[in-house]
């Protein structure tokens, strides 16, 4: 079943076209890779995707039962940022206008903190947690409203090889599960291992196909 | 000493005032907003001279100013990048407008002094009604948007990214904030705003790793700071706000020392 359907979609700041007729969909259960140099509109993709930017023609169709949640590449937590890490998941918890959390509430924000490891450490600074626990919060936040597409945006750029795999395997836990991810990238190595389908994006056009259809790139892109 | 109704009114008047600037001096230091609360507070000194000069109660005079100018003063000072250089503009601009005020109001230097430093000794029942109502619509205010303000004070990219309109929250805070200024100015003055609205939740945030939490200690803090002054005021008859002032900035220096030690286990 599609969840995600693109037509035709063009998006241009004043006359400058940044994304030029691109066609693909993301199905439920896929981990779309969406991979590409700088500058060639992953992000105005993504902001198009989350109707923060409107485009200019075409159209964006996407599965009215779907949320999206969204990890964004920066994020501004410095070594004295002062909520724990349980505390910063809980952030997203909204749709009421108690100020304190209900049980149903709490019990939510446990289950996320146990499925992503994180119940060890939940009651640390997140200011304090190293790379890789701090994505996992990201991630955390991100999946407490149970959403059905997550899409990530660059998030393993900042981490170690080793980290990188553990997130994504984390990633790709809830995937199995039913989730849709669409996963933005420039490393080709994370692509192939972990992605279903692919969309590649240039400033000459786009290709999609299932992973294993993935061009190798034209120059080693690290 | 609490048979002396004057401070009484002193008593019951900081504490509320206390647990205004807990509560919203923790969001203050979550957005990083200790020096627009500086420019407010002179923006007040202004708004009480021109009080003074009209015949008003310095309170309505300082409502007037902070509110009116704090959604604009936000908005402009968005961009961190030129976020000094407006700060120090309007500060100059209305601490010049204050001393205009007071000088063709022909006022005498103790009400300048009461502006500046706070008169919280001086405050009668009808004032400390009126910090009362105030108190309790921002805290009724925060309570009504808590979650929000809560997720783009302590996240604001992740606010944003979940489709939350960063801006409303934003002006509703700023309101909120010209209020708390205003009020906690009668009691420390305008000059010396940060000691209560920024110090108390700055201490608080080396302690504890939740937003509730934080709250109540930076309340506790305020608490500890303004009837402790009081009492000291009261014995030695030196100014209450030097007495805060000392306290504040002694559990801050606690705050940051327990934090050192911290970090070098």
């Amino acid at each position: 079943m599609s969840i995600v359907t693109v037509s035709n979609l063009t998006v241009a700041y004043g006359s400058h076209r940044v994304i030029n007729n691109l066609n693909f969909n993301i199905n439920q259960g896929d981990f779309l890779v969406v991979i590409g140099e700088n500058g060639v509109g992953k992000t105005t993709l993504v902001r198009s995707l989350l109707g923060f930017i409107k485009s200019q023609s075409g159209d964006i169709t996407i599965d009215p039962q779907t949320k999206i949640g969204y990890v964004p590449q920066f994020r501004n937590i410095d070594q004295e940022y002062p909520l724990s890490i349980r505390d910063f998941i809980a952030l997203n918890v909204r749709h009421s206008y108690l100020p304190w959390l209900k049980k149903s509430e709490r019990q939510r924000i446990d289950q996320v903190i146990d499925a992503t490891n994180l119940q060890d450490i939940a009651d640390r600074p997140l200011g304090l947690a190293s790379g890789g626990e701090k994505q996992r919060a990201y991630l955390a936040q991100a999946l407490l409203p149970a959403p059905g597409l997550l899409i990530l945006d660059e998030s393993t750029a900042s981490l170690d090889n080793e980290m990188k795999y553990e997130l994504l395997d984390l990633v790709t836990h809830f995937q199995q599960q039913g989730l849709s991810v669409m996963f933005i990238t420039h490393d080709w190595g994370l692509a192939q291992h972990y992605g279903t389908r692919f969309l590649r994006m240039t400033e000459d056009g786009y290709l999609t196909g299932p992973i294993n259809e993935l061009p190798q790139p034209e120059k080693e892109v690290k | 000493m609490l048979a002396l109704s004057f401070m009484r009114h002193a008593f019951i008047a900081s504490t509320f005032i206390a647990i205004v600037s807990g509560f919203v001096g923790v969001f203050v230091v979550a957005r990083n907003l200790s020096f627009l609360t500086h420019t407010l507070s002179e923006i007040g000194f202004a708004g009480g001279a021109f009080a003074v000069f009209i015949g008003w109660p310095v309170l309505n005079g300082m409502i007037l100013f902070t509110m009116l100018s704090s959604i604009l003063v936000g908005q402009m000072s968005i961009k961190e990048s030129r976020r000094e250089a407006v700060t120090s503009a309007v500060s100059a601009l209305f601490i010049g407008l204050g001393i205009l005020f007071l000088s063709l109001s022909s006022a005498n230097a103790s009400s300048a002094t009461n502006i500046l430093f706070g008169s919280v000794v001086g405050i009668n029942l009808t004032e400390v009604w009126q910090l009362i109502y105030l108190s309790i619509i921002v805290i009724l205010v925060i309570f009504a948007v808590y979650r929000q303000l809560k997720f783009t004070s302590f996240d604001a990219i992740g606010a944003r990214v979940s489709g939350i309109n960063a801006t409303l929250y934003s002006v509703i805070f700023l309101i909120i904030l010209a209020l708390s200024v205003s009020v906690a100015a009668q009691i420390v003055g305008s000059l010396l705003i940060f000691i209560l609205l920024t110090l108390p939740a700055a201490s608080a945030k080396y302690f504890t790793h939740g937003v509730a939490k934080m709250i109540g200690l930076a309340i506790l803090f305020s608490l500890l700071g303004t009837w402790l002054g009081l009492f000291l005021g009261y014995i030695t008859n030196w100014p209450v706000s030097f007495f805060i002032a000392v306290i504040e900035v002694a559990i801050y220096c606690c705050a940051l020392m327990k934090q050192k030690l911290s970090g070098a286990e």
